[in-house]
């Protein structure tokens, strides 16, 4: 819009008023963090009156944090980069390539994107009893479980996303490398896959937010060994105590990961939002 | 399995191309005449592990549900599941009679929802479309307000959530402290905010809190296709700020709102992971959505059948929604192929 004085006033108020609704739970949640815990309780300090990094410390010996770190680590890496590839052949296949059944296979991903996890826990809880009762193959309390349900509940928006992005690629493009002898996979590596990273990075990075901060699923497939950190977090809740510093700490140290990845990918996830999503 | 460029007939596929000049026709790239598509297991190939994963994950436990919303299933039997006895419309009739305290229940669960589904998007719109139009110009320290912005977006949804729950908690917590000490709302009485109807509201501030910077980001987007000067060309012709945005911002997101509206409700009637964390396992009568409702009849009281019952009838509704949906998101022609 044009920048008149009363624009310029409503753009500072708005802002500002948007920035402390954002900024306060942050600066919550980080303030607390450095405070020693008797200055948590009671009335809520804005300017701590003392600040220490041992909560940083103790998080690790309250409750076994690096353990739920690991598992939250190999669960949501493997998933996230599961759920890639097979989105990324998937929506090539319905980009690129003419098949019978592609309008049905492509409306029933889309579908299933709707309907709430609370819907899928019990029957897939039944399932994974099922197969262990045939197969032995252990699907509960452990990461495999968890995995193959965190990537198939991110592949419909990473498949309709990556389609409308792979069809906005000119065809000219890997029909250029397809002459050179390539074929067609050897395009969609060498091609498609160089021209489409900022869509495959914006899928991959929606894909690792989802899965970390997963709790519904994580909460009836895990057990004490396989716990994941949204799980975890609950620990520092006991029946009589809450170690509010321990626990913001902890909050902090497992938001790194996403926020700096976030952070680093910025550009490339709205790029990819807008020319995927956004038609 | 490899195609030549020769291979015209289906080196020419994809109708979705925006370069296509006639989607269908082949392309002919080398000046060969077209040859007559052959039959590729290629495509099926590259969708089959989504394909397995989805009947595995999704389709499977879908009809699998519906079958749970027709047996006898309990703690007993829950291993054993196979064996369980169909007891037809029984889990229909006790579960969903609107004239019994558990069929009401669960149909004023159903009415809360909606309510808190309209409250939540609405306000988590209009402060992503406020954030959206006024980071649209430039100025000093615009890239770093649009990053900070979506900051609550990218933390995990039970670390927001955590923060919520602090300062909500005691009495004495940061918000009475901003509401009661600062502006004196209240009649200098300290609410209780994860208590009874007041819990209903402090799960409302925290999803629009988690939800807004997605409306944020989805309307920034739109809004970088429109050019500076149709505002300047307004301006001249005298129209007010108020005028500017009715007649231009508004029309100019209105193919990305539909989708955005309808993801964003999906997303809040749906709601799990606020409740659970804010409330625990179990959550305040006043402030149960129905995905917490559905998850306290079956792992709370394990009554399977009851929960399975009211799945399908969500199943149903969000049936003819996600119908809705698709037309939405898939581009009018793109899905005739």
């Amino acid at each position: 819009m044009i920048e008149t004085r009363n624009f310029r006033i409503l753009r500072n108020v708005v802002l500002t008023i948007l920035s402390l609704w954002v900024a306060i739970p942050l600066y919550v949640v980080v303030s607390t963090s450095l405070k020693p815990l008797k200055d948590v309780a009671g009335l809520f300090q804005w300017i701590p009156r003392q600040i220490t990094a041992s909560p940083y410390l103790d998080i690790w010996t309250t409750v076994p944090l690096a353990k739920y770190f690991q598992n939250s680590l190999i669960i949501t890496v493997c998933a996230t980069l599961c759920s890639v590839t097979v989105a990324v052949l998937a929506a090539y296949s319905i980009a690129r390539l003419q098949f019978k059944g592609k309008r049905a296979f492509s409306l029933t991903v889309l579908s299933t994107q709707m309907f709430p996890g609370i819907l899928f826990l019990l029957p897939l809880y039944l399932i994974f009893t099922q197969i262990r009762n045939l197969t032995g193959l252990q699907l509960q309390g452990s990461y495999l479980g968890l995995i193959i349900t965190y990537m198939t509940f991110t592949l419909p928006f990473a498949i309709w996303m990556l389609s409308g992005y792979f069809a906005s690629i000119p065809k000219e493009l890997e029909e250029a490398s397809m002459i050179d002898g390539t074929g067609r996979m050897g395009a969609l590596i060498r091609v498609i896959l160089p021209v489409a990273k900022p869509g495959i990075i914006a899928v991959a990075v929606y894909s690792f937010i989802s899965a970390w901060g997963e709790v519904l699923f994580a909460s009836v497939l895990t057990n004490e060994a396989t716990k994941t950190l949204s799980l975890g977090l609950k620990a520092y809740a006991s029946e009589s105590d809450v170690f509010w510093n321990q626990l913001m700490a902890a909050s902090v140290v497992v938001s790194l990961p996403v926020l700096i990845g976030f952070i680093l990918v910025q550009k490339h996830l709205v790029a990819g939002l807008s020319a995927g999503a956004v038609k | 399995m490899s195609h030549s460029a020769l291979d015209s007939g289906t080196a020419a596929e994809g109708s979705k191309s925006a370069i296509d000049p006639e989607p269908g026709q082949p392309q002919g790239v080398t000046g060969q005449p077209p040859r007559k598509p052959r039959r590729s297991f290629l495509p099926y190939g590259l969708i089959l592990p989504a394909a397995i994963l989805e009947i595995l994950i999704h389709i499977g436990p879908m009809l699998l549900g519906i079958w749970i919303a027709f047996i006898s299933l309990t703690q007993l039997n829950l291993t054993n599941w196979l064996n369980a006895p169909f007891v037809g419309l029984q889990n229909f009739v006790n579960g969903l009679n609107p004239e019994s305290t558990i069929g009401q229940a669960f149909f004023s669960t159903v009415g809360r929802t909606l309510g808190y589904t309209i409250l939540v998007v609405g306000f988590s719109w209009i402060l992503g479309m406020a954030g959206a139009v006024f980071l649209s110009s430039n100025f000093k320290g615009r890239a770093i307000l649009r990053t900070f912005f979506l900051v609550p977006y990218a933390l995990p949804a039970y670390v927001g959530t955590i923060a919520w729950a602090f300062m909500f908690n005691q009495r004495d917590g940061a918000v009475n402290q901003i509401l009661v000490d600062t502006f004196h709302l209240f009649g200098d009485e300290r609410p209780f905010w994860l208590l009874g109807q007041n819990s209903f509201g402090a799960m409302i501030v925290v999803n629009i809190w988690q939800l807004w910077p997605f409306a944020f980001l989805m309307l920034m987007a739109a809004l970088q296709n429109v050019p500076n000067e149709v505002y300047e060309a307004a301006a001249i012709d005298g129209a007010t700020l108020w005028q500017q945005f009715r007649t231009i911002t508004l029309p100019m997101v209105r193919p990305a709102n539909g989708v955005l509206l309808m993801v964003m409700s999906l997303w809040t009637f749906n709601q799990f992971n606020i409740p659970f964390v804010l409330f625990g396992a179990s959550s305040p009568k006043e402030a149960t959505l129905v995905s917490p409702l559905i998850y306290q009849n079956s792992f709370g009281s394990w009554n399977f059948g009851l929960g399975g019952a009211m799945s399908v009838l969500l199943l149903i509704a969000l049936f003819i929604a996600s119908v809705f949906y698709i037309r939405m998101v898939l581009p009018k022609g793109a899905d005739n192929d």
